[in-house]
Formats: structure tokens, C-alpha cells, sequence
């Protein structure tokens, strides 16, 4: 007997199961139109590789993923490709996406078919791409590629594999129904993928109210090392999560995936399908779907193909379209309501609930909490419900965050429970949505801020350089003037050390012209020779203020000459005659700095008034 | 073809909040009928006044606060509150004492803190708590003497008389001190054999009051199997209260016994009816543990060295200040989680 424990909380709904199980499988048939979506699990949209107008075989691939997550969609029976067009397909949103039509031609013709009789003698790689041309992708559930499923991370060892035949959802009987007839296919499936990971332990995992299911596995696993597990009937036994607690006691680390503790969980769909793409070497394009509620006449469950419309489906179950009120995707627990029947089976449908309006009646409105806890008694993943209702509600996401909001699986059971009657588990993917959102927003918010940030400093940087280059040419023009008067006063004045003005004035000069070198060496590595003709004394026009300059210069010094030479008169000093001629120079400069000024000015106001002629 | 939207889950329960109150007041019925079998019509006289007045305020508040008078009136939270009142007030308070403590437990308790779902204390108990402060003369002498309904007890028109007389004091030959007051204010002068003589204890272990505790505690009982309370609260409470008695009170002569204790005074009424109320109690396991124990600690503490006899109604509520506190710190471990996030965002913990 297989040990088991138990998880906490969890809820015993009206199973409700019987309505769709006193038939066997029943096939379909062919619909007169197939919608073949491109996206049918998480990860990419396949890309068609046919041509409208374009005539198939059954089982041929019509698209595939080139790039990324995804696996093959195939054509379901021989027909023509119709349109690529954008239909509605199964969404809890109701959009449209893009989808292959094909229109069956009846004939219902196979392309030719490579089954593998002895798997083991080929690579494991070579099994696994046979899995993935089949376009085998989860069918329990989210439809997580099995290819790559199959390939857990190089560090992590599988230990113990499972087969989810729980099927704890209430109504839905497609697991129940296969492993009742197709114990054998669901054995030879466990021990391919068994062969690849190579486990210690194989489990089937079924609740104890199949005991037509679990006769069935058992007398096909009779000699092997496959356990069956019969596990007590509480939803949600048959979330990965809880299951693995049932079977192992261990719990899949928060934000981790089961492989983290060596575990990995298959559906038993996913199980049949891996059979037949090996040893007959189809891929998957049909399965089994379950048609119930009480507003079908003939419910029961179907082999039906991949893109047929639900309406045909549910026309084949005996709808009576007048006590139709609700539409349910799914089970009653995490499955949606369709806007219309218009839309296809895809991998992922295993149930159609047509429920008339005693079965499954609108909510009562909304009251408030009153915390009576029955959401936290029943939540099997031991989260806080109404906590992360009311911070949810309120908006505070960081609290509803920091209370672990996205560890909550959505099964339903916190509103199933609620005495007020609150959609909780519509507030949490509220909330989750907005956390989403944020996050995203965050995302952009720092990258247009990292932007914004770099663009500013390259404008200052941009600035500064300039400035950095202005500064230079007025410097170096001060230099050139300096350079010059000193030039100038050095022809003008009497050399020697007894003439202290001068002199004073030249080593002024000469130093200025050190500094100027020395800054302009550390500023700028390689002075830009371009920059030369911009110096003000090359210029050919006038410059008035310079000579202005100039002249107010000259008088000043003038001055200082007269003052020395009046001082040194005073004293009755050696050096007077020399300050004599020096400030006779003087004067002469003076004199001639008038009228070079005069002279720019007359030239000044010519060209001013040829300007304002013209 | 109108198909209806709506999202998941959609099979529900079928247990509402207004069945869920109607089921506390059914499983408090053995108790009310106790009371009327052994302290005579006062307790049921009081419930149906406290009720009516309890849903008539709740109607005039709700049309002041624009709220669906009808909606809410049908969740039935008003007629349990009224219903608390009623079994907890003494059997021959004064219709008026019954009005003020019903009213200041609707509008200001619950209503005036948002209504339903809203209020931080448990609004019976703020009630009785205001009564029992501002009238303590009629709080104090009203309590009916034990007897058989069909002996002793004054009959259904002279208890209603009693009532509706608006007295402070009722008829003093069919009142009695309580046992936990008549045994807390003797215990100083008397040895416990020369208390226990007094007719209030009978020949058990109070007379009456241990039925009505018993039938209190039987109607907790169906609760709990009905998964409409959890026991952590009324367990731990009487474990507190229990571990306090016999680590304190060991000695008859000097402190009521544990038996006293358990079945006189409102120790199941409070355990099963009151402290489990689930707007202002703590919500996980282990802060129910927290909470209960707490309060069961503060009846024995209150009971013993405090002024008042008995101390359900300031015990809860003291507990209800810290119920934030408590909650804060004992939030259970999610799956997937080495430890609990405790505190606020920010010191993520786990």
C-alpha cells in the first residue's frame, strides 16, 4: 500500500461525475469545419506552412514553432485549407486569434505514418523530437510543451514520476473514461516517458471514486513496478501541487517547479498520446473531451478532433439550447464561461459544461466579510484569504504581495466556501493583473529614466566642453593682446633694470603667456588649429573696443610715467632724463592709439551707413 | 442565444452568512431555555426586547447611512447581537438599561465603525460593558434567585411588570447575588464551606447556572460539528481560565474553585458564543490560540483581584484591541514556505 499524506484544507463539492460516465467514448465524427488555432498552450504561436486553397492529409503539419516555446499543430482528417483568418477561440476573455480553417473533405486520408515498435533501441533525443513533431503539449491543464517538460534541468533528477488521474473537478470524467479503456495505451505512455527520465519510482495517482479506472490500471500494470495510488476524493487532489504532497509529503518550493524536489507530474492524456505518437506514430489530433450538464441530453464523453466547434460538439451531446443559461470550459472550479459556442476544441479542452440555471445558478449578491475564516480553513495552498481580499480590494498589492497572492492556484475553493458570497478568487487575479501591470510599468518607468538620465549627461557633459572651448579662445585672445602690448611696450620702453614699469609690466606679460600655455596644455591635449584665425587681432574689421582699450591703456601708463617722473624730479633722482623720454614716448603713443580709434570709428560709421542705404 | 458570464468558480456553497447566524441562534436555545427553566421569564422577556430593538435600530441606521435596509436585515447579525444581550443582561434589568446597551451595540459598535464586517469590537459586549459602568446599581441587583420555573419564580406578567416598571431595583424577594459575586465578596471573611451554604450555590456546584453553562456548552458543541466555529478559541479560553485556576486558586478558602469558575457566570456563553465572533477575534489558528487563551487568562484575572465578578465582557474586548496585533504575528506558513511571513512588506521572511 502506497503511504500518503494529506494537504490541508480542500472541499468536497457535488461531484456530479455520474452524468457523463454511463456511456463509453464515443467518436465525434467530422464537422463540416475545422478551426485549427495557432496557439494552443502557453509559450509561441505556431506559423502556418501551408497555402490557402492548399489540400492536406490527415495527421500532416499545417504549422509549427520556429523560434521559441511551442510545438506543431497538425491537420486532424484530409480536407483544404480554407482561410488564415482571425476566429474566436477559447479564452476566458473571448478574443479572436489567428487560426487555420479546414474544410474535411471526408476521406479522411492519413499521410504516411512512422511508428516506432521499439523506442528503446533509439537516442533519448530522438524520442523526445518525436514527441514534440507530434504536437503533444499537456492536456490537463495549462498545456506546458511535453518535449520540453520531459527535459527538466540538467541539475535536477527526477525521482518519482506521476500520472495525474485524479481528475478532482467536479463533472469532467475524460481522465476517468480513458484510464477505464485505455489502461494499456496509458501504461505503455508511463513507460516511455519513464524510459527517458529514468525515475526510481512510477505512481498513478487516481481518487477513489474511479473504481472502474483504477480496476482497469491495475490489471494493466499487474507485474510492473507501477504503483497505483488511490487517494482519497478531495478537490483539489489533483493540483500538481497537492498531489505531490499526497504522494511525497514534500512541497514544491514557493516560485520553484516540481523537479526542484525531484518530482514530475504528467496527465494521463498527455500519457496516450505519447503511446500513440510512438507506436503508431500519429500526432495528436484528437482527444478525449467530456460533454455534461444538464442541459444536454445524450452527455457522455467524446474522441473528438482538435478544432472541431464546440456547438457540433455540444449538437453530438443532445443540447437543448433552451435550458442552456451557462457555458462552462472546464470544470465548475477553475473553468470559464464561453460568449458563444462558436469557438474550437483545442489540446487543452477536457470538459464542456452546458448547465441550465437551477445547476449552476448566477451568485447572490456580494455582503461583506465577516471573517469567519472559512476561506482559510479550505485553502489547500494555507494562504490567507481574507486578508488578500481586503488588501486587494484596497489596493494595497504590496501588502496582498507580501501576504504570498501569487502562490494562490485560483482553484476556486475560498469563494466556493464564502457565506457572503465574494468572487475572492476574482479580486486575487484582479490584483494579480495590477501587480502585473505595475511591475511592467515599473520596468519602462526605470529604463525611460535610465534614458532621460544618460541624455542628461551627455548634454552636460556637451556643455561643459563648450564652455570649456569658449573659455579657451577668450583666454587665448587675452593672450594674443597681452603678448602684443607687452610686444609693444618692449620696443617702447627703455630696457634695463632701472626702468621698473616696464620691466614689471613684460615679466607680467611673460608669465600670463607661461600660464596660458600651461592651461591650455592641461584643457585641451590637442589644440584644434582651426581655432587660431579666430584671434581678434587677425581680424580684419575694426575692433573699436580694443583700440578703445588700447588707448585708455596708454593714457593710464602716461600718467604713471608723468606721476614717476614728477616724483623723481621731486627727489632730484639720476634716472630723470631716462623717465623724460619715456613718457615723451608715452605721449606719442597716446597720441597714435587717438587716432587709430578716430580712424575705426570714421570706418564704422561708413560701413553702418552703406548698411542702412541698402 | 444569452449565455451568462460569469467567472470561476461556479458551483458554490450553499451556506450564506444569514444561515450561518441563524444557526448560533438556534444552538444558543438550550441555553435560553435553561435560563428559563431556572432563573424564570426574564431572560426570555430580555431577548425578545433586545432583538426588537436591536433590529429596529439597525433599520433606522442603515436608512441614515443609505444603506439596503432590507439586504442587510435578512444577514441576521443584528438579531445575534440583540440575542447575546438578551442572555447576558440580568433577568430583571430595566427595559431601558436592555435599550441602551442594544443601541450603543448597533449604532456605535457596529454601525458607526461601517457596519458588518467592520467593527473592531464585538458590539454585544460593548454594549453590556456600557451598562454595566454607567448602571452598576442595575446591572448588579437584578439577578433572579434560582428555582424551578414552575416553583419559586415570579410569573410571566409580574417578571414583564419588573421590566417594563423601569425600576432600578426589581421586587427584592426574587433577586439574588450571583455565586462568582456572592463567593468573591465572602471568601475574605468566611472559610469556603460557610459560602457555599448560601441558597445561590444549591446543592451543586451553582445552582442553575451550571445548566445553563452546560446548555451553553452543548449548543457550542453543535457549532463546532458544524464547522460554523473552529474550537481553538473556546478551548484555549478554558484552558487559560482552567490553568489560571488551579496554578492560583488552588486553595477554596481564598479563591472560587475551577468548578465555579467553569459553570457560574458566562464563562460558555462567552467561550462558545461571544469570543468566537468571527468580525473581532483573531483569524488564524494559532492567533485563535493566542486570542482565546489571553481571554481566558484576563476572566480568571478580573474575576479574582479585579472589581467585578465577572469579566467575559472587558476580557473580549481587551482582547479585541490586540487583535490586530495578534494577527499581524501569526499568519499560518504557505505552501511552498520555510517560515510564515510575519510583519509588514518590506521584511520579507520567508
Amino acid at each position: 500500500m502506497t503511504q500518503l499524506w494529506d494537504f490541508s484544507g480542500g472541499i468536497h463539492p457535488a461531484e456530479n461525475k455520474h452524468i457523463s460516465t454511463t456511456q463509453p467514448i464515443r467518436k465525434a465524427g467530422i464537422p463540416p469545419l475545422l478551426v485549427l488555432p495557432l496557439q494552443q498552450h502557453i509559450g509561441e504561436p505556431a506559423e502556418p506552412c501551408v497555402a490557402i486553397g492548399q489540400r492536406v492529409l490527415k495527421g500532416q503539419k499545417v504549422a509549427d514553432v520556429t523560434g521559441g516555446m511551442g510545438v506543431p499543430v497538425h491537420a486532424p482528417t484530409s480536407g483544404t485549407i480554407e482561410s488564415i483568418s482571425l476566429q474566436p477561440v477559447p479564452h476566458p476573455s473571448g478574443m479572436s486569434d489567428w487560426c487555420i480553417t479546414l474544410r474535411p473533405d471526408g476521406a479522411d486520408e492519413w499521410i504516411p505514418l512512422t511508428p516506432i515498435a521499439s523506442y528503446r533501441e533509439q537516442d533519448r533525443e530522438t524520442v523526445l523530437d518525436l514527441i514534440r513533431e507530434a504536437g503533444i503539449s499537456g492536456m490537463g491543464g495549462a498545456g506546458f510543451p511535453t518535449n520540453i517538460k520531459l527535459r527538466p534541468p540538467k541539475d535536477r533528477k527526477v525521482n518519482t514520476l506521476i500520472l495525474n488521474g485524479a481528475e478532482c473537478e467536479p463533472y469532467i470524467t475524460a481522465d476517468d473514461m480513458s484510464m477505464r479503456e485505455k489502461a494499456d495505451e496509458i501504461l505503455a505512455g508511463l513507460r516511455i516517458m519513464a524510459w527517458i527520465l529514468r525515475p526510481e519510482r512510477c505512481v498513478i495517482a487516481v481518487e477513489d471514486n474511479k473504481p472502474e479506472a483504477i480496476a482497469a490500471l491495475k490489471k494493466a500494470a499487474a507485474g510492473t513496478q507501477t504503483e497505483i495510488a488511490v487517494i482519497p476524493t478531495k478537490y483539489p487532489s489533483g493540483g500538481e501541487k497537492q498531489l505531490i504532497q499526497i504522494l511525497t509529503g514534500m512541497e514544491v518550493p514557493s516560485g520553484g517547479i516540481p523537479a526542484d524536489i525531484g518530482v514530475m507530474c504528467q496527465n494521463v492524456g498527455t500519457a496516450i498520446a505519447v503511446s500513440a505518437a510512438i507506436f503508431r506514430g500519429e500526432p495528436l489530433i484528437s482527444r478525449i473531451t467530456t460533454v455534461t450538464g444538464r442541459a444536454v441530453t445524450n452527455p457522455g464523453n467524446f474522441e473528438v478532433l482538435i478544432g472541431t466547434p464546440i456547438d457540433y460538439l455540444l449538437s453530438r451531446g443532445g443540447l437543448e439550447e433552451n435550458a442552456l443559461h451557462r457555458l462552462v470550459l472546464g470544470g465548475p472550479m477553475m473553468g470559464y464561461t464561453l460568449e458563444t459556442p462558436a469557438v474550437p476544441v483545442v489540446k487543452t479542452t477536457n470538459c464542456v459544461i452546458a448547465a441550465t440555471e437551477e445547476e449552476l445558478p448566477d451568485p447572490a449578491p456580494e455582503q461583506p466579510c465577516i471573517r469567519c475564516g472559512a476561506c482559510a480553513e479550505a485553502c489547500p495552498m494555507e494562504l490567507l484569504p481574507q486578508q488578500l481580499f481586503w488588501y486587494s480590494k484596497a489596493g494595497e498589492l504590496d501588502k496582498a504581495e507580501h501576504l504570498n497572492l501569487f502562490d494562490c492556484i485560483e482553484c476556486g475553493i475560498c469563494s466556493y466556501v464564502c457565506p457572503s458570497s465574494i468572487p475572492l478568487v476574482q479580486y486575487y487575479r484582479a490584483a494579480k493583473g495590477e501587480i502585473r501591470v505595475q511591475q511592467a510599468e515599473q520596468l519602462k518607468a526605470d529604463r525611460a529614466r535610465e534614458r532621460f538620465e544618460a541624455r542628461q549627461a551627455r548634454l552636460e557633459r556637451e556643455q561643459q566642453e563648450k564652455e570649456q572651448r569658449r573659455k579657451e579662445r577668450a583666454k587665448a585672445a587675452a593672450d594674443a593682446q597681452a603678448r602684443k602690448q607687452a610686444d609693444a611696450e618692449a620696443a617702447e620702453t627703455p630696457d634695463g633694470p632701472s626702468q621698473p614699469v616696464g620691466d614689471r609690466a613684460a615679466k607680467a606679460a611673460q608669465v600670463q603667456e607661461a600660464l596660458a600655455r600651461k592651461k591650455a596644455k592641461a584643457g585641451q591635449p590637442e589644440p584644434v588649429p582651426s581655432k587660431a584665425p579666430e584671434e581678434p587681432a587677425s581680424e580684419p574689421a575694426p575692433d573699436i573696443e580694443a583700440l578703445e582699450k588700447q588707448l585708455s591703456q596708454a593714457i593710464a601708463k602716461l600718467n604713471t610715467m608723468q606721476s614717476m617722473l614728477d616724483d623723481a624730479k621731486a627727489e632730484n633722482a639720476d634716472n630723470v632724463d631716462k623717465l623724460e623720454r619715456a613718457v615723451t614716448k608715452n605721449h606719442d603713443r597716446v597720441k597714435r592709439a587717438e587716432e587709430a580709434l578716430a580712424e575705426a570709428q570714421r570706418t564704422v560709421n561708413a560701413t553702418e551707413a552703406q548698411t542702412t542705404d541698402s | 442565444m444569452a449565455l451568462a458570464q460569469q467567472s470561476s468558480p461556479h458551483a458554490r456553497n450553499a451556506r450564506s452568512t444569514s444561515q450561518v447566524m441563524l444557526w448560533v441562534i438556534l444552538a444558543a436555545l438550550p441555553g435560553l431555555l435553561a435560563q428559563t427553566l431556572f432563573f424564570g421569564w426574564g431572560n426570555l422577556i430580555n431577548v425578545v426586547w433586545c432583538i426588537s430593538v436591536a433590529l429596529a435600530a439597525e433599520a433606522v441606521i442603515l436608512k441614515l447611512r443609505k444603506r439596503p435596509v432590507v439586504f442587510f436585515l435578512k444577514d441576521n447579525t443584528a438579531a445575534v447581537t440583540g440575542l447575546l444581550l438578551g442572555l447576558s443582561l440580568p433577568q430583571f434589568a430595566p427595559w431601558w438599561v436592555s435599550a441602551v446597551a442594544v443601541i450603543a451595540a448597533i449604532v456605535m459598535a457596529k454601525q458607526l465603525y461601517g457596519g458588518l464586517g467592520a467593527n473592531p469590537f464585538n458590539p454585544a459586549m460593548v454594549g453590556y460593558a456600557l451598562v454595566l459602568i454607567s448602571f452598576p446599581v442595575a446591572m448588579t441587583t437584578n439577578w433572579a434567585q434560582p428555582g424551578l420555573l414552575w416553583e419559586s419564580a415570579p410569573g410571566f406578567g409580574e417578571t414583564l411588570g419588573m421590566i417594563a416598571s423601569g425600576k432600578q431595583t426589581a421586587v427584592d424577594a426574587f433577586t439574588m447575588a450571583t455565586p462568582l459575586d456572592e463567593y468573591k465578596h465572602k471568601i475574605a471573611s468566611h472559610t469556603a464551606t460557610e459560602v457555599l451554604a448560601h441558597p445561590t450555590f444549591g446543592e451543586g456546584i451553582a445552582r442553575g447556572w451550571e445548566w445553563v453553562n452546560a446548555a451553553f456548552l452543548a449548543g457550542g458543541l453543535i457549532l463546532i460539528s458544524m464547522k460554523i466555529i473552529t474550537w481553538h478559541i473556546p478551548v484555549s479560553m478554558l484552558a487559560g481560565l482552567a490553568l489560571m485556576s488551579l496554578a492560583f486558586g488552588s486553595n477554596a478558602d481564598q479563591y472560587a474553585p475551577l468548578s465555579l469558575h467553569l459553570l457560574a457566570g458566562g464563562t460558555m456563553l462567552g467561550a462558545f458564543f461571544i469570543a468566537t465572533d468571527p468580525v473581532s477575534s483573531a483569524s488564524s489558528h494559532h492567533g485563535k490560540l493566542i486570542y482565546g487563551a489571553c481571554i481566558g487568562i484576563l476572566v480568571y484575572l478580573i474575576r479574582t483581584w479585579g472589581a467585578y465578578p465577572d469579566a467575559v465582557a472587558f476580557s473580549v474586548l481587551l482582547m479585541n484591541f490586540a487583535v490586530p496585533f495578534i494577527d499581524h504575528y501569526t499568519p499560518p506558513r504557505t505552501y511552498g514556505h520555510h517560515k510564515p511571513r510575519r510583519g509588514v512588506p518590506g521584511k520579507s521572511q520567508g
